[in-house]
């Protein structure tokens, strides 16, 4: 592509006078990854979050051991070489394909939760907020007692209840993580609920279900979005504390925080099994925040509209 | 004659606070009447109380012959819209002045949105360049069009405007006063307008009723008000003020 | 012009670089200031505040400030050190701001925020600051001073926080007032009342005062010079008593385009911007 034309597709997107809803949207679209990729960091973040997707998608190619096999007779406990760059665990298994395996369930947890979360925390509060009156005092009273207990005594709590496994471990996370954004989308209700625009759709005789769905909620997603980027490090962590206690993923899943605590009884002799996915979760949890730091300089409705 | 807005006895109460003290006025149909006062005389409640965006303690507010209960149907926003007076605040900051415009038609309904879209744009002079643009990229004088075109969109007959000038530009002031009289005219619209300045006032209206702390002063025609024909001390008052600084020494 | 000359500004420019460019938004701006008053009169983005804020030593960090001159009774105020000019500022130099809400401070008496501006620039007791203050918010008309003096901000009326202001400012005995938009937040009938006030005491001190303001015909009213901006430019230098006979189609289309009591025209004459103007 010569430059010119580079130029001049610049301009077709930052276009004042966009000739069709495409164009619009798009041309907002790149303003805002321009104020994104200004920042270095953030773009390393990115970077990271793409990496882990496709390890988790090509998972199989990467793997040159399977996840969950392993050589008990040979392999056992080996440390890092040309053969198993990351080593071996305690039943001969590679640790690095255990990683590799390992990104799947990371993304699976970081996901689900999101996807859960999120929307019930969106919708409660933006109910709330919107409502306000005794809709608003129930609502929130519902989202105070859960905020009351910490966050990983809540979780042990509900897996206890729900038996040890990964999908009850995703489950008692997200039902545990919602009330922050249930608490942050009724703050943006309360801020946008008398603005001129809302009471302009009001007057036009929307319903209320139709202004919190199209005209509430749209302006809570950017700051809903950067809050739980920034909350995914500590989804990983909850999820890999739950795994570490036994309450999580079951063996032989190759899930990160699991193999840290199985590496943890070797952790003076044979340091390399806890020392690799403890590494990978820092360095997923690193990057989830500095791309969810972008995103806030990219997204907020404050400084996003000039 | 008919009138398209009579109201009664009309009190508003917010947490205690009496904002309208029992206020009485009638709008004939096809007429422009103004509603002058300054901050805290209740000019704006009393267009938030007949929108339903205030809430109305006792009186009565009768529109087009239908007397208003405590909520208002669809219906009544296809009769009654309100253009707002800060353009920076009352578009949608994450939508398109195309989304801005399809959403009343969505809300009732209507089907030949395009065309109307269109039309709506050309008649308050921005035409289709502006159709896809968000409000940031937008003047002033541009978003207040936008406004007044989401208002003409449901072919209301009656309009009301808070001060739709007071945050522009003298010259865009102008621009948007124009506009305002060229779609009463076309559409032949009964205005209620408010306003603090008795200049816009007696340009746009035919009568007006002057306002203090939530209560009606007097009630004039424009020509009386011209004329310096007025009988209360605090519109003679306002009179004075609106004639600029008058040094004394 | 009246006597000797208090500010001297010559080729002003400032500009803020935005992330699609630099903006430019004062483009060279000239004019020089006896013990009179002079109006700056634009619409919004013309560059008139940021000239008031650009002698005030107010402009953001991040913008660039440069003149061929701008002195104040022969200071440089661009060579000074930022230590000289903060005391400048508030002593010898006051700004008045639109909306007293944002400039004072919210969680002091107004009393103490008037009695500490005058013990940062003059080294008197507390006593007689006290004294001095009162006195003070007795000649912006405060009927009871006594008790505003105990006062906050907020519990005060807009006419009355912008009064308290106005005796803030005028405390240190400043030579040069600039007031940008004093009365906009204000009522009609309240905005008369604090105009009476400040043209009594500019003229009592024989201070130079700039008014800057959106209100054309407000300012010839109350000025004796106009300097009418456009695009960050100055289009036109005026005696206020002869603005009728305005030569630069700007100014005379802002004075036409307001609607007046009596003069029926419909529709109202609207501004033909001329490119030519910004250039």
């Amino acid at each position: 592509m010569s430059a010119e034309t580079i130029q001049s597709r610049r301009e077709w997107l930052l276009s004042d006078r966009p000739a069709s809803r495409l164009q619009a949207r798009l041309g907002r679209a790149y303003v805002a990854w321009r104020r994104f990729s200004a920042n270095r960091l953030a773009l390393v973040g990115m970077l990271i979050i793409i990496a882990l997707v496709l390890v988790a998608a090509l998972a199989d190619v990467l793997a040159p051991y399977s996840a969950t096999v392993g050589d008990l007779k040979n392999a056992r406990l080996l440390p890092p070489s040309a053969a198993h760059w990351f080593g071996t665990d305690d039943l001969g298994r590679d640790i690095y394909s255990r990683i590799v395996y390992g990104a799947r369930w990371t993304l699976y947890v970081v996901i689900l939760v999101a996807i859960i979360a999120a929307p019930i925390g969106l919708l409660v509060g933006t109910v709330a907020g919107y409502a306000g009156g005794w809709t608003d005092t129930i609502l929130m009273r519902i989202t105070d007692i859960f905020l009351a207990f910490p966050k990983l005594v809540l979780a042990l709590a509900f897996v206890a209840a729900l038996g040890p496994g990964i999908e009850n471990a995703v489950l008692a996370i997200a039902i545990t993580s919602w009330p922050p954004y249930a608490r942050i989308a009724r703050a943006e209700t309360l801020t946008v609920r008398n603005s001129d625009y809302i009471k302009a759709v009001q007057l036009m005789g929307a319903s209320p279900f139709r202004i919190v769905l199209r005209h509430i909620m749209p302006l809570c997603i950017s700051s809903l979005i950067i809050r739980v980027t920034l909350d995914m490090a500590g989804i990983i962590l909850t999820a890999a504390g739950l795994g570490f206690l036994g309450l999580g993923a079951q063996p032989p899943l190759p899930e990160w925080g699991a193999m840290i605590a199985s590496g943890r009884r070797f952790i003076l002799d044979q340091w390399w099994v806890a020392a690799a996915p403890g590494a990978a979760i820092l360095i997923v949890s690193l990057g989830f925040n500095l791309l969810g730091d972008g995103l806030r300089d990219a997204l907020d409705p404050r400084s996003g509209d000039q | 004659m008919t009138a398209a807005v009579a109201i009664e006895g009309l009190e508003v109460v917010f947490d205690r606070f009496r904002a309208l003290k029992g206020v009485s006025l009638e709008v004939r149909e096809g007429e422009s009447y103004g509603l002058v006062g300054e901050s805290g005389s209740g000019k704006s409640t009393l267009l938030r109380a007949i929108t339903g965006l205030a809430p109305v303690a006792s009186g009565t507010i009768i529109v087009n012959g239908k007397t208003l209960g405590k909520t208002r149907d669809k219906a009544f926003y296809r009769d009654v819209q309100m253009v707002f007076q800060d353009p920076y605040g009352s578009l949608h900051p994450r939508q398109t002045v195309d989304r801005l415009l399809q959403e009343p038609l969505a809300i009732h309904g209507i089907a030949d949105g395009e065309k109307r879209i269109e039309r709506a744009l050309d008649e308050v002079g921005l035409g289709k360049g502006f159709r896809f643009r968000y409000a940031h990229q937008l003047s002033g004088g541009q978003r207040q069009r936008v406004a007044i075109a989401r208002a003409l969109i449901l072919e209301p007959s009656i309009l009301l405007l808070d001060e739709p000038t007071s945050a522009l530009d003298a010259s865009v002031q102008a621009e948007v006063l124009n506009l305002l009289e060229e779609v009463r005219r076309r559409h032949k619209l009964t205005f209620l307008m408010v306003s603090h300045d008795l200049a816009i006032i007696t340009h746009m209206c035919e009568r007006l009723m002057v306002m203090q702390n939530g209560e009606a002063v007097e009630t004039l025609t424009a020509s009386q008000l011209i004329g310096h024909r007025v009988s209360e001390d605090y519109t003679r008052n306002l009179l004075r003020a609106s004639e600029g600084f008058v040094r004394t020494a | 012009m009246n006597g000797d000359t208090l500010l001297e500004v010559d080729d002003l420019r400032v500009t803020f670089p935005t992330r699609t460019g630099i903006v430019q938004a004062v483009r060279g701006v000239s004019f020089s200031l006896g013990r009179e008053r002079l109006g700056i009169v634009g619409e919004s983005g013309s560059g008139k505040s940021q000239t008031g804020r650009a002698i005030m030593g107010l402009t953001p960090p991040q913008a660039e400030v440069s003149a061929k001159k701008l002195a104040f009774n022969g200071i440089d105020l661009l060579s000074i050190s930022p230590r000289q000019r903060r005391s400048l500022r508030g002593n010898r130099i006051a700004m008045i701001l639109q909306d007293p809400k944002y400039s004072l401070d919210p969680v002091m008496t107004i009393g103490r925020q008037i009695v500490e501006t005058l013990r940062t620039h003059e080294k008197v007791s507390r006593a007689e600051a006290r004294e001095r203050a009162l006195a003070m918010l007795q000649a912006v008309q405060i009927r009871d001073p006594a008790r505003v003096f105990d006062l906050y901000p907020h519990e005060v009326s807009g006419g009355m926080g912008q009064r308290a202001m106005i005796a803030m400012m005028l405390i240190t005995g400043p030579e040069l007032m600039i007031a940008d938009e004093p009365t906009s937040a204000l009522d009609v009938t309240v905005q008369l009342d604090v105009l009476k006030i400040l043209d009594k005491l500019v003229a009592e001190r024989g201070m130079g005062l700039i008014f800057i303001s959106h209100d054309l015909r407000l300012v010839s009213s109350f000025c004796d010079r106009v300097v009418v901006m456009y695009a960050g430019k100055v289009v036109e230098q005026i005696k206020a008593s002869e603005l009728r006979d305005a030569q630069h189609p700007y100014t005379r289309g802002l004075l036409n385009c307001m609607p007046r009591i009596g003069f029926e025209r419909h529709p109202l004459p609207v501004l033909d911007r001329k490119p030519e103007w910004a250039a």
